[in-house]
C-alpha cells in the first residue's frame, strides 16, 4: 500500500490545502486573509472557552449540572446559548456582505466564491441554528411551567434532540476551520450544488447540517406535542393554555410534518452526490423541480415554526405589560392554527417564475395572499390588548411595538410580492431579500429577544439591565431600518439578490446607507453582550425573590426564581385561564398545599452528549468520506440509543416530600416578608419580584 | 362556580406522574409515524413523477423490468407477517402465556427474514440486468422508495429481535409489553406501505 493510499483511507479527501487558518500565509491576499482571520477565531474561541473551564475547574460541573442533564431549564439554556453563538457568527456575516456591497461598484474586497459562502452560511445559521433553537430554547423553558408540568413527557429524547441540533452547528462551525462552505445558499438548489457543479465538500457540509438537525427538530416536535397534550395539569383544558403554548404546540405540530421534507429533500440530494443517482442532476432524467417542491413544502412552513412562538411571546409581552387579560384569546387560538394549516397551501409563491401556468400561480398567489386574514387579525387583537392598558414601556414593550409596525410592512411588501405578475418583475432580487428580513428581524428576532429579557429572571433569579436593554433595543431597530428599507429601493430598480458587484453608480448611494446600518446592528449585538456582562455584575440590584417580577399572568410566574429542577412543589389544579393572575386578584396567589409528595424526576443521562459528539464525527466522517469514521460513529450512536432503549433510565431520582416542604415553605415565608412593589417600581431595585395587587382586568 | 373561577389555582389535585407512561410513549410513536407518513408519501410522489419519459430518459421503464411474480411472494410474506404479528398481539394481551406469544412472534420474524430475502433476490436481478439508479431519474425514484421500505423492515427485524430476546429474558413484563404494542404499530405501518408500493410500483407500473 502507498503512502498516499494509507492516506487516503485513513483522511478521506482530507489535504493541507483543506486547512483554511494557513492560507493567509501561503497565499495572503485581503479575501484569503479574511478567511484565514475568520478560522483563528473559531479556533482561539475554542482554546479560550476551554481554558476558562479548566482555569475555573467547571469542567465537571458542566458536565455534571449541564451536559448531561434533562431538565427541561437547563436543555433551554444550552439551547438559547448555542443561538447566541450563531447569532454573532450570523449578524457578522450578514455585515461583512453589507461592506462587501457598499464597496460593491468598484468590485469590493471578497472574492465571488467566498461571498457566496457566506450568504448560504448566513442564511442557514440564521433560519437553523440562530432561530430554531432559539425558540426551541424558549418552548423548552416555558411550556412546562406554563402547563403546570414537571418536565417534559420525553426529557431523555429532548437532550438528544440538542444533541443533533449542536453536531449540525459544530459542522457549520468546522467548515469555517476545515475546508469550504456550499455557495448554493441556504435552499441549496441543485444541480447547482450536484457533484456536477461542486464536487468538492461545500455542498455535503450544508446537507449533513441540516439533515441532522432536521432529524432533531422532528423529535423536539414529537416531545412538545405529546408534553402539551399529556402533561397539562389538571384543570387546564386547552382553552385555558397560556397563548404561547397554544403558539408552541402549533409549532410543534408543524415541525413533525414540515421536517420530514427537508429531509427527505437533502437525502435524495445525497444520493445524487454521493451514489451518483438523478433525482436532480440535468442529464439522464433528473428534475430539479422535485426539489424545489419539496424543499418549499419545508421551506414556507418553516418560516411559520419561526414566528408563531415569536407572536407567542408578543401575545404574553402584550398582556402583561398593560395589565390586561390578553384581548380576542379564542380569536388568536383559531387564527394560529388557520395560519399553521395555511402555510402547507402555499409554498409553490417561491417559484413564480419556474413556468407553471398563469392559472396555478393564481391560486397560490390568492392562498398566499389568505395568510393576511389571520395574521391581520392578531395584529388587531395585540392593538386591542394594548387599548387602554396602562402600558409600562419596558425593553419587552419596546421590541413589541416595534414589531406591530414593522411587521406590518413587511406584510404588505409580502402581499406584493403574493401577486405573480409583480413577483415576475422583483423576483430574485434585493427586493425579496429586504421583505423576508423585514419579516424575520421585527418579527422572529425581535419577538426571540424580547421573550429573552422577559424570562430570563424566571431562570436565573434576576432581572437584565433595563438601559442596555433600551440601547440595545434602539440600535436594532434603527439598524433594521436603515439596514434593510434601503434595499426595497434597489431591489425595485433591479439589482438581483446573492450578488457581490453591480456597475450602476445610482445603486451606491443605497448600499452606502444599509451600511451604516449594518454599523448600528454591530452595536445593538455589542449592547446585548454588554448588557447579559452588566446584568450579571450588578445582580444584586435586580434579585427575583419572589419569581412575579413583571406582575405576571400565567403559572410559570408563581414559581420561585430561579425555579427549582421539579418546578412546582405540588402540581397545582387550573381553574381558569390566566390563572395565576385570577388567584392574584382572589389575594390567592400563593397558597399553601395541605400536604406534600415525593417528586419522581428523570436522572442524568450521556445520551444526549454522546448525540451531539459522535453526530459531529459522523458528519465529518461522510464529509471527507472517511467512511471508518462514519461507521464507527454510526454504531456508537445506533448502540447507545438501543442500549439506553433498553435499559431505561437506570438513575431516577426521588425528592423526599420533607425537603420539598421544607424549601417550599422557605419561599412561602421569604414572599411574605418582600415588600410588595407597585409598578411604577418595576424597573427600579424596589421590585423584589412580589407584585403589589393593582388594577386588573378580570372581567370575565 | 364562581368563586372557585376566581381563585385561578390550587393544591387540591392529586395527578400522577410517572416518567415511562407507556401511554405517552404510544402517543409520541404515533407521531413519529406521521412524520415518517409524510417521507414516504415524498418518495411515492417523486416516483410518480418519474414514470414520465423525459425521467426514463431512454432507459428501461417499469414494463422491461419489474415482475409480479416475487412481487407477489413478497406481499404474501409480508401480509402473513402482520397476520401473524396480530396472533402475537392477541396472545400478549390476553396473558395466554409468554411461549405462544414469542412462537407467534418468532413466525413473524422469520416472514419477515423471507420478506427482506425476497426483496434482496429482486434488487440483485435489477443490477444484474443493468437497471441500476445510476441510469435514469426513473430508476433512481424506484431505487429510493422500494428499498426505503426495506430498510424499515430491516430497523423492525432488528427490534424484534431485541424484543425476543427481552421477553426470553424477563418475560412479558410491562416495559416489554409497551415495547410489543410500538413495534406492532410500526409492522402494520410497514404493512400498509408496501401494499401502496405494490398497488402503485408493481400493479400500476406493469398494467
Ligand atoms: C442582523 C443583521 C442581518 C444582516 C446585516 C443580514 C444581511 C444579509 C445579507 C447581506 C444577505 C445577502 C443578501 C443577498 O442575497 O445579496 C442576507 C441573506 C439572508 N439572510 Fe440575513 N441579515 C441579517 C439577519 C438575518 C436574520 C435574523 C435572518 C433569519 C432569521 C436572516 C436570514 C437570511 C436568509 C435566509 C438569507 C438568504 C440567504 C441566501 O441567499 O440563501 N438574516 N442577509
Ligand atoms: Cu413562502
Amino acid at each position: 500500500m502507498t503512502s498516499q493510499e494509507l492516506w487516503s483511507l485513513a483522511l478521506g479527501r482530507l489535504d493541507v490545502d483543506a486547512l483554511d487558518f494557513l492560507k493567509a500565509f501561503y497565499a495572503p491576499s485581503e479575501n484569503d486573509d479574511i478567511l484565514s482571520g475568520a478560522a483563528w477565531v473559531v479556533i482561539l474561541g475554542a482554546v479560550t472557552v476551554v481554558a476558562l473551564l479548566t482555569i475555573f475547574r467547571a469542567w465537571r460541573p458542566l458536565f455534571r449540572d449541564w451536559l448531561t442533564s434533562v431538565d427541561h431549564k437547563k436543555i433551554g439554556v444550552m439551547y438559547i446559548v448555542l443561538a447566541m453563538v450563531m447569532l454573532v457568527r450570523g449578524v457578522l456575516e450578514g455585515v461583512v456582505m453589507r461592506a462587501q456591497q457598499a464597496d460593491g461598484l468598484t468590485g469590493g474586497f471578497l472574492s465571488a466564491n467566498h461571498f457566496g459562502q457566506l450568504f448560504s452560511t448566513h442564511g442557514t445559521i440564521m433560519v437553523l441554528f440562530m432561530a430554531m433553537p432559539f425558540l426551541t430554547g424558549l418552548i423548552n423553558i416555558v411550556v412546562p411551567l406554563q402547563i403546570g408540568a414537571r418536565d417534559v413527557s420525553f426529557p431523555m429524547l429532548n437532550s438528544v434532540s440538542l444533541g443533533f441540533t449542536t453536531a449540525g452547528a459544530a459542522l457549520i462551525m468546522i467548515s469555517l476551520v476545515i475546508g469550504e462552505f456550499s455557495t448554493g445558499g441556504w435552499t441549496a438548489y441543485p444541480p447547482y450544488t450536484g457533484r456536477v457543479f461542486q464536487p468538492g465538500v461545500g455542498p455535503d457540509y450544508w446537507l449533513w447540517a441540516v439533515i441532522l438537525s432536521g432529524v432533531g427538530s422532528t423529535l423536539t416536535g414529537i416531545n412538545f406535542v405529546v408534553t402539551i397534550y399529556k402533561e397539562r395539569a389538571p384543570g387546564m383544558g386547552f382553552m385555558q393554555m397560556p397563548m404561547f403554548t397554544w403558539t408552541a404546540l402549533c409549532t410543534a405540530i408543524m415541525m413533525i410534518f414540515a421536517m420530514p421534507a427537508v429531509t427527505v429533500s437533502s437525502a435524495m440530494l445525497v444520493l445524487d452526490r454521493y451514489l451518483g443517482f438523478h433525482f436532480f442532476t440535468n442529464d439522464l432524467g433528473g428534475n430539479m423541480m422535485n426539489y424545489a417542491n419539496i424543499f418549499w413544502l419545508f421551506g414556507h412552513p418553516e418560516v411559520y415554526i419561526l414566528v408563531l412562538p415569536a407572536f407567542g411571546v408578543y401575545s404574553e409581552v402584550a398582556s402583561t405589560f398593560s395589565g390586561k387579560r390578553l384581548y380576542g384569546y379564542g380569536s388568536l387560538v383559531a387564527a394560529t392554527m388557520v395560519i399553521a394549516l395555511l402555510s402547507f397551501t402555499v409554498w409553490l409563491h417561491h417559484f413564480f417564475t419556474m413556468g407553471q401556468s398563469a392559472d396555478v400561480n393564481a391560486a397560490f398567489g390568492i392562498a398566499t395572499m389568505l395568510i393576511g386574514v389571520p395574521t391581520g387579525v392578531k395584529i388587531y387583537d395585540w392593538m386591542a390588548t394594548l387599548f387602554r392598558g396602562r402600558i409600562r414601556f419596558t425593553v419587552p414593550v419596546i421590541y413589541l411595538l416595534a414589531f406591530m409596525m414593522l411587521f406590518v410592512l413587511g406584510g404588505l411588501t409580502g402581499i406584493l410580492l403574493a401577486n405573480p405578475a409583480v413577483d415576475f418583475q422583483v423576483h430574485n432580487t434585493l427586493f425579496l431579500v429586504a421583505h423576508f428580513h423585514n419579516m424575520l428581524i421585527p418579527g422572529v428576532l425581535f419577538g426571540l429577544f424580547a421573550g429573552y429579557t422577559y424570562w430570563f429572571p424566571k431562570i436565573f433569579g434576576f432581572r437584565l439591565n433595563e438601559v442596555w436593554g433600551r440601547i440595545a433595543a434602539f440600535n436594532w431597530i434603527a439598524g433594521f431600518m436603515l439596514a434593510f428599507f434601503p434595499l426595497y429601493v434597489v431591489g425595485a430598480m433591479g439589482m438581483t439578490r446573492r450578488t457581490m458587484a453591480y456597475a450602476e453608480p445610482a445603486f451606491q448611494i443605497w448600499f452606502h446607507i444599509a451600511g451604516v446600518g449594518a454599523a448600528l446592528l454591530t452595536a445593538g449585538l455589542a449592547s446585548l453582550c454588554v448588557q447579559l456582562w452588566v446584568s450579571i455584575r450588578n445582580r444584586e440590584q435586580t434579585r427575583d425573590i419572589g419569581g412575579d417580577p413583571w406582575d405576571g399572568r400565567t403559572l410559570e410566574w408563581a414559581t420561585p426564581s430561579p425555579v427549582p429542577e421539579y418546578n412546582f412543589a405540588v402540581i397545582p389544579r387550573v381553574h381558569s385561564r390566566e390563572a395565576f393572575a385570577s388567584a392574584k386578584a382572589a389575594g390567592a396567589g400563593y397558597p399553601e398545599p395541605a400536604s406534600y409528595a415525593d417528586i419522581d424526576l428523570p436522572g442524568p443521562t450521556w445520551t444526549g452528549l454522546v448525540m451531539a459528539i459522535f453526530g459531529t464525527t459522523l458528519g465529518f466522517g461522510l464529509i471527507w468520506y472517511m467512511w471508518w469514521l462514519a461507521a464507527l460513529s454510526f454504531a456508537v450512536i445506533a448502540v447507545t440509543l438501543i442500549g439506553r432503549a433498553i435499559r431505561g433510565d437506570r438513575h431516577p431520582r426521588v425528592i423526599p416530600a420533607a425537603e420539598v416542604a421544607a424549601e417550599h415553605r422557605a419561599w412561602l415565608a421569604r414572599i411574605r416578608a418582600l415588600p410588595a412593589a407597585p409598578r411604577t417600581q418595576e424597573r427600579s431595585p424596589a421590585n423584589r419580584g412580589m407584585a403589589a395587587p393593582e388594577y386588573r382586568d378580570l372581567r370575565p | 362556580m364562581s368563586d372557585i373561577a376566581q381563585t385561578g389555582f390550587s393544591f387540591d389535585a392529586t395527578p400522577t406522574m410517572h416518567n415511562d407512561d407507556p401511554g405517552k410513549a404510544i402517543s409520541g410513536f404515533w407521531l413519529f409515524m406521521m412524520s415518517d407518513l409524510i417521507i414516504f408519501s415524498l418518495f411515492f410522489a417523486t416516483y410518480a413523477t418519474m414514470l414520465t419519459p423525459m425521467s426514463i430518459a431512454g432507459g428501461p421503464g417499469p414494463k422491461d423490468i419489474l415482475e409480479l411474480r416475487s412481487a407477489a411472494f413478497e406481499t404474501g410474506a409480508l401480509l402473513t407477517s402482520t397476520f401473524t404479528f396480530g396472533l402475537a398481539s392477541l396472545a400478549i394481551a390476553h396473558g395466554r402465556g409468554r411461549a405462544q406469544a414469542m412462537g407467534w412472534l418468532l413466525v413473524t420474524l422469520a416472514l419477515g427474514l423471507v420478506f427482506l430475502g425476497l426483496e434482496g433476490r429482486e434488487f440483485a436481478r435489477l443490477l444484474d440486468i443493468g437497471a441500476v439508479p445510476q441510469r435514469s431519474g426513473y430508476l433512481s425514484a424506484l431505487w429510493g422508495l422500494v428499498p426505503l421500505h426495506g430498510l424499515h423492515v430491516t430497523a423492525g427485524v432488528i427490534w424484534l429481535t431485541i424484543l425476543l430476546v427481552q421477553m426470553g429474558t424477563q418475560g412479558v413484563t410491562g416495559r416489554v409489553r409497551a415495547g410489543a404494542a410500538r413495534l406492532a404499530l410500526f409492522w402494520h405501518f410497514l404493512d400498509l406501505i408496501w401494499i401502496g408500493i405494490f398497488s402503485v410500483v408493481y400493479l400500476g407500473g406493469l398494467a
